[in-house]
C-alpha cells in the first residue's frame, strides 16, 4: 500500500533528508539535543532554540557491538540505542550536542552512565510515582535542565519561548492525534506499518512546523481516501490495538506479522503513538504544567501505573479493536510484568481477546510468532461469528 | 461430505480422512520435504479408506508446514485444530496442553470446541519434544525407554529449564553415579513444571486433553497431571488430534 498518497511519500522518504538537513542547521550554529525516552520535556529544548531529535534505537544492526559491553540478556532497546552511540553510525547520534536521559527503568538508567562517557549527558532524575511532591520534585528537575541548557548553549530560556514552545508542540500533539484518529474508520484507510513509518520519520524533523503541516495534509488525504471508500482492509479485517513497549522501524517485526497474516493494527498506545498526544494543559504556572504533562505518561516504569490501564480501556473502545497485543520486549522487566495486570484489567472491563508476545529485535522467532498471531486471529474471527 | 486434515509437523505428518467419523488416520516422517510428507500422508490415508481424490470436498492443513501445499483450501493454526480435534473426543473438555517437537500449548476451550485463550512457550525448547529427544540422547535411550527407566522412580532434581543447560546438568547427575531411572523421572518433572507454568497463564479447567505424540509416553503424562492436580484424558492416538480439528473444520465449513 505504498504510494498511497503525496503526503505518505514524502514522509516516507523524510529521514535521509533531515539528516542533510539536521547537518545545514547545525552549520549554521543550531544545537542538537538527543533525547531517548517520553519522558524528555522536549518544550526546554525548544524554548532554548535548540533542535531535538529522537534517538531511540530501534534497529538490530548494532546489536552485537553493544553485547560487547552490555549484557545479552538486556532489553534489545537499550542495547540498540547504545549500539549506534558506540559505533557512531546514527547521523542524529553524531550531530548531537548534548544528550538528554531520564531515570526510568533500570538497563536504561546504568546504560545512560556509560554513554556519559562518549558524549556530554544530562540526566534527570524521574520520580517514579505520580503525585503531588513527586510533581514538585520534577519540577525541580526541571529547572536544573534549564540551567544545563542555558549554561552550554549560552542562551536565556524566557517565560515567552516557553510559552511558544508549548503551543508549538501541543500544536504538534494536535495533529498527531488527529492523524491517528483517521484510523478509527472501519476500515482504516492505512496500513499500521505504514503508519508506523510516519510515526517513526517524523521523529527526525528539522523544522516542526513543516513536519506538522505534512501531517496535516496527510490526515486530509486519508480522511478523503476513507470517503472514497479506499482502504487496504475491509469491514471484517480484525482490528488490532498495539501497546507495551515502544516500536519502530527496524523492530516493526509484529506489526508487519499481524498485517501478512490478515489483521490491521489500527492503534498503536506505545511511546510514539497516542501516549505523544497528551497535551500540556493550561494553567497558572506554565513549568509546573509542563512538568505535569511529562509526569502523566502512563509507563510502566511508574508505580503504580493505573494511567495505562485507564488509557487501554478508553481506546480499546474509541478505536472499536477486536483485539489487543501487548508487546514486550525480551529483558524488559516492566513490561514483562505489567502484562499480567493489562490482561486482567481488560479482561474485567472491555473484555476483548489478549495477547502477550514476548520477543526481541531478530527474527529467529518469526515462525512461531506467526502461529501464536495466526491463532490469535482466529479466535477473534470466531468470536464475531466466523467459522473457526 | 469427507474431509482431510493435514497436520504437517516437524518430525511427523499426519493425514484423517473424516465424514462425521474418523475413516483413516496415518502418520508418516515429515523429514526435509513437507511437501512429499504432505502428499504421501494424504494418498495413504485415502488408500486406507478406500476413497479418490475426487471424494474429498475439502481439504484442510494445519502445522508448521501449513504454507507448503498448494492442494489445500483452507489453512488453519494447530492452536484451533486441536482444539476441536480435542473437542470432538472428548466433547467435555475444557483444556489442551499440547506437546510437539517444537513448542508447548496450553489451551482453553468453550463448551463448542472454540479456542478462548492460549498460551505457548516461548522462542526456546525447555519443555518441549526436543527437550525430551535430547534428554533421551544423553542418556543413550529411545523415548519410549526414557518412560520405561522412569517408572516408579524418585525423580532426581533438575533445576535448569534450558535444554543445553540442563544436559550438563544431566551428564553431572550420570558422572555421579545417579541412576538413569531417577534422571529419567527428573526430566519428566522438570517438563512437568514448565507445563505447569505455561498452564498458570490461562484458566485450567479440570478437564484437560492431553494432545500431541509426547503424549504416547504415558509416564510424562501421569507427571504433568500430578503436578497440574488434574486427571489428563489422554487420546489412543493423541498425535493424531491435530489432523482430526482440521479435517472436522474441513467438514463442517
Ligand atoms: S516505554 Fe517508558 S521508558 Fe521506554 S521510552 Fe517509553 S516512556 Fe520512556
Ligand atoms: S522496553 Fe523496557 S527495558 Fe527496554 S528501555 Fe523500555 S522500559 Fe526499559
Amino acid at each position: 500500500m505504498r504510494d498511497v498518497c503525496a503526503a505518505f511519500d514524502e514522509i516516507a522518504g523524510l529521514r535521509e533528508k533531515n539528516a542533510i538537513a539536521l547537518k545545514v542547521a547545525k552549520d549554521r550554529g543550531r544545537k542538537v539535543v538527543g533525547t531517548y525516552c517520553l519522558f524528555s520535556p522536549v518544550e526546554l529544548i525548544v524554548a532554548a532554540g535548540a533542535i531535538p531529535v529522537s534517538l531511540c534505537g530501534t534497529s538490530a544492526t548494532p546489536i552485537p557491538a553493544a553485547e560487547k559491553v552490555l549484557p545479552r540478556s538486556l532489553c534489545p532497546l537499550i542495547k540498540s540505542s547504545y549500539g549506534f552511540a558506540l559505533t557512531d553510525t546514527c547521523p542524529f547520534f553524531h550531530f548531537s550536542d548534548l544528550l538528554l536521559a531520564e531515570t526510568t527503568c533500570d538497563g536504561k538508567k546504568k546504560m545512560y552512565e556509560l554513554l556519559a562517557q562518549m558524549k556530554p549527558l544530562h540526566l534527570m532524575q524521574l520520580p517514579q510515582v505520580q503525585d503531588e511532591a513527586a510533581l514538585d520534585y520534577w519540577v525541580l528537575e526541571l529547572k536544573r535542565l534549564i540551567t544545563r541548557l542555558e549554561e552550554s548553549f549560552g542562551v536565556r530560556i524566557t517565560p515567552e519561548k516557553l510559552a511558544g514552545a508549548v503551543l508549538l508542540l501541543n500544536e504538534e500533539r494536535r495533529s498527531l492525534k488527529a492523524l491517528q484518529d483517521v484510523l478509527k474508520r472501519r476500515p482504516a484507510p492505512i496500513s499500521g506499518i505504514d503508519l508506523l513509518t510516519v510515526l517513526h520519520n517524523r521523529g527526525f524533523t528539522v523544522d516542526k512546523r513543516e513536519a506538522i503541516e505534512l501531517i496535516d495534509r496527510l490526515t486530509t488525504e486519508l480522511t478523503e481516501l476513507s470517503d472514497q471508500g479506499v482502504s487496504p482492509f475491509s469491514d471484517r479485517t480484525p482490528r488490532i490495538l498495539l501497546t507495551g513497549v515502544p516500536v519502530g522501524i527496524g523492530s516493526e517485526k509484529v506489526v508487519r506479522l499481524v498485517e501478512e497474516l490478515g489483521g490491521s493494527v489500527a492503534c498503536f498506545e506505545s511511546c510514539g503513538g497516542y501516549k505523544k498526544v497528551d497535551p500540556v494543559l493550561p494553567g497558572n504556572d506554565l513549568l509546573r504544567s509542563i512538568a505535569e504533562k511529562y509526569l502523566r505518561v502512563p509507563c510502566s516504569c511508574m508505580s503504580p501505573n493505573t494511567g495505562r490501564l485507564q488509557l487501554l480501556e478508553k481506546l480499546v473502545r474509541e478505536f472499536d479493536a477486536d483485539g489487543v497485543i501487548d508487546l514486550t520486549w525480551q529483558g524488559c522487566h516492566t513490561y514483562n510484568v505489567e502484562s499480567f495486570s493489562v490482561k486482567r484489567h481488560l479482561q474485567e472491563t472491555v473484555q476483548v481477546p489478549f495477547l502477550q508476545i514476548e520477543t526481541d529485535y531478530s527474527e529467529s522467532d518469526t515462525e512461531q510468532l506467526k502461529v501464536r498471531i495466526e491463532a490469535f486471529l482466529e479466535v477473534i474471527g470466531t468470536r464475531r461469528g466466523g467459522r473457526p | 461430505m469427507v474431509a482431510a486434515g493435514i497436520d504437517i509437523g516437524s518430525t511427523g505428518t499426519k493425514a484423517v480422512i473424516f465424514d462425521g467419523e474418523i475413516r483413516a488416520s496415518v502418520v508418516v516422517p515429515t523429514g526435509w520435504d513437507p511437501k512429499a510428507a504432505g502428499l504421501e500422508a494424504f494418498r495413504q490415508a485415502l488408500d486406507c479408506a478406500g476413497l479418490a481424490e475426487g471424494d474429498v470436498g475439502s481439504i484442510v492443513g494445519t502445522g508448521y508446514g501449513r504454507v507448503s501445499l498448494p492442494i489445500f483450501d483452507r489453512k488453519v493454526t494447530e492452536i484451533t485444530c486441536h482444539a476441536r480435534g480435542a473437542h470432538f473426543l472428548y466433547p467435555e473438555t475444557r483444556s489442551v496442553i499440547d506437546i510437539g517437537g517444537q513448542d508447548s500449548k496450553v489451551i482453553s476451550v468453550d463448551e463448542q470446541g472454540r479456542v478462548a485463550e492460549f498460551a505457548m512457550n516461548d522462542k526456546c525448547a525447555a519443555g518441549t519434544g526436543r527437550f525430551l529427544q535430547v534428554m533421551a540422547g544423553v542418556l543413550d535411550v529411545s523415548l519410549e525407554q526414557l518412560g520405561q527407566l522412569a517408572v516408579g522412580a524418585t525423580p532426581a532434581r533438575i533445576s535448569s529449564m534450558c535444554a543445553v543447560f540442563a544436559e550438563s546438568e544431566v551428564i553431572g547427575l550420570l558422572a555421579r553415579g545417579t541412576d538413569k531411572g531417577s534422571i529419567a523421572a527428573g526430566i519428566f518433572h522438570s517438563i512437568a513444571g514448565r507445563i505447569q507454568g505455561l498452564a498458570g497463564k490461562v484458566t485450567l479447567s479440570h478437564r484437560v486433553t492431553f494432545s500431541g505424540g509426547v503424549a504416547l509416553n504415558r509416564e510424562l503424562c501421569r507427571a504433568i497431571g500430578a503436578s497440574l492436580g488434574v486427571d489428563m484424558c489422554v487420546p489412543q492416538a493423541p498425535q493424531m488430534v491435530g489432523a482430526l480439528g482440521a479435517a472436522i473444520m474441513g467438514f463442517e465449513a
